[in-house]
């Protein structure tokens, strides 16, 4: 859990090393999560729901499409940069292309029920947890 | 231009840095081109998360410094579960020449990705010289 955010600077680096003891960690189960393809994906959870985000920096909403199915997101889309023909480039690190992945999250999920936010270059999906497959307190007689 | 290639995950890499830090954050680099037409150098940064009222560039002694700052609070309440990146503020910069009419830059945000146009100077402007 990521602690308090009294102090916003040690909150950063207390999330750093959240993120960090989480990386490819097997809670997407064997195989479902094809580490290494494009985009990079977070999943957190948040009470009972999950909050998938991804890095998606200068891409249009529009170019951008989201799919659910079962347990299954699929994330697709395509990055266009357009310079000037005429420009001499100096450096060029940005990449542009098109990019699909699919996700499938060890969890029953409500397909009908995901949300999504696209701003500034961050996609944010947030996927509410089946009805029926929420923890329920068995009250003790 | 869209080319149809397939998107390739790029590392996300982090500043190194001269001095250290009293808090140990991680800081990244943005992911940069930068081009040149006879009128201005461009220079476009990557920074995801970072909304326009969030970021800086400032030109001291023909160096272009740009930092960026990523809201983080709106990771409040959220428990990692699975990671493949990490996340923190942007830094970079870059040596420029002084033909650069360092007033007149311009900036522009949109979708994490910032653009700066620095206009050249007049005089710095590419001439063609006839033979005669």
């Amino acid at each position: 859990m990521i602690p308090s955010f009294g102090d916003p600077f040690e909150a950063l680096f207390a999330m750093q090393r959240a993120l960090d003891a989480r990386l490819a960690s097997d809670w997407m189960g064997r195989g479902t999560a094809g580490t290494g393809a494009y985009p990079p994906i977070n999943i957190f959870q948040k009470e009972d729901d999950l909050v998938v985000i991804l890095e998606l920096p200068g891409i249009a909403k529009k170019d951008l499409e989201i799919q659910a199915k079962e347990n299954t997101i699929r994330i697709s889309g395509r990055k266009a940069i357009n310079y000037d023909e005429r420009a001499s480039m100096h450096r060029r690190e940005r990449v542009s292309g098109v990019f699909d992945r699919t996700v499938s999250v060890p969890i029953q999920i409500d397909p009908n029920g995901i949300k999504a936010e696209y701003r500034d270059g961050v996609l944010a999906i947030f996927i509410p947890r089946a009805e029926g497959e929420k923890p329920r307190t068995i009250p003790i007689k | 231009m869209v080319s149809h290639q397939e998107l390739q995950v790029q590392e996300k890499r982090e500043v190194e840095k001269k001095e250290e830090t009293t808090i140990p954050a991680r800081v990244f680099v943005p992911a940069t081109d930068i081009f040149e037409t006879d009128q201005a150098l461009t220079v476009v940064l990557e920074m995801p998360g970072v909304d326009k009222e969030s970021v800086s560039a400032s030109v001291e002694n023909d160096i272009l410094t740009i930092e960026g700052r990523i809201d983080f609070s709106k990771y409040e309440g959220l428990q990692p579960v699975y990671t493949e990146y990490n996340i923190g503020h942007y830094a970079r910069s870059f040596q420029i020449s002084s033909t650069i009419e360092q007033g007149k830059i311009a900036a522009d945000m949109k979708d994490g990705v910032m653009t700066l146009v620095l206009p050249k100077a007049e005089k710095a402007k590419p001439r063609k010289i006839s033979v005669g």
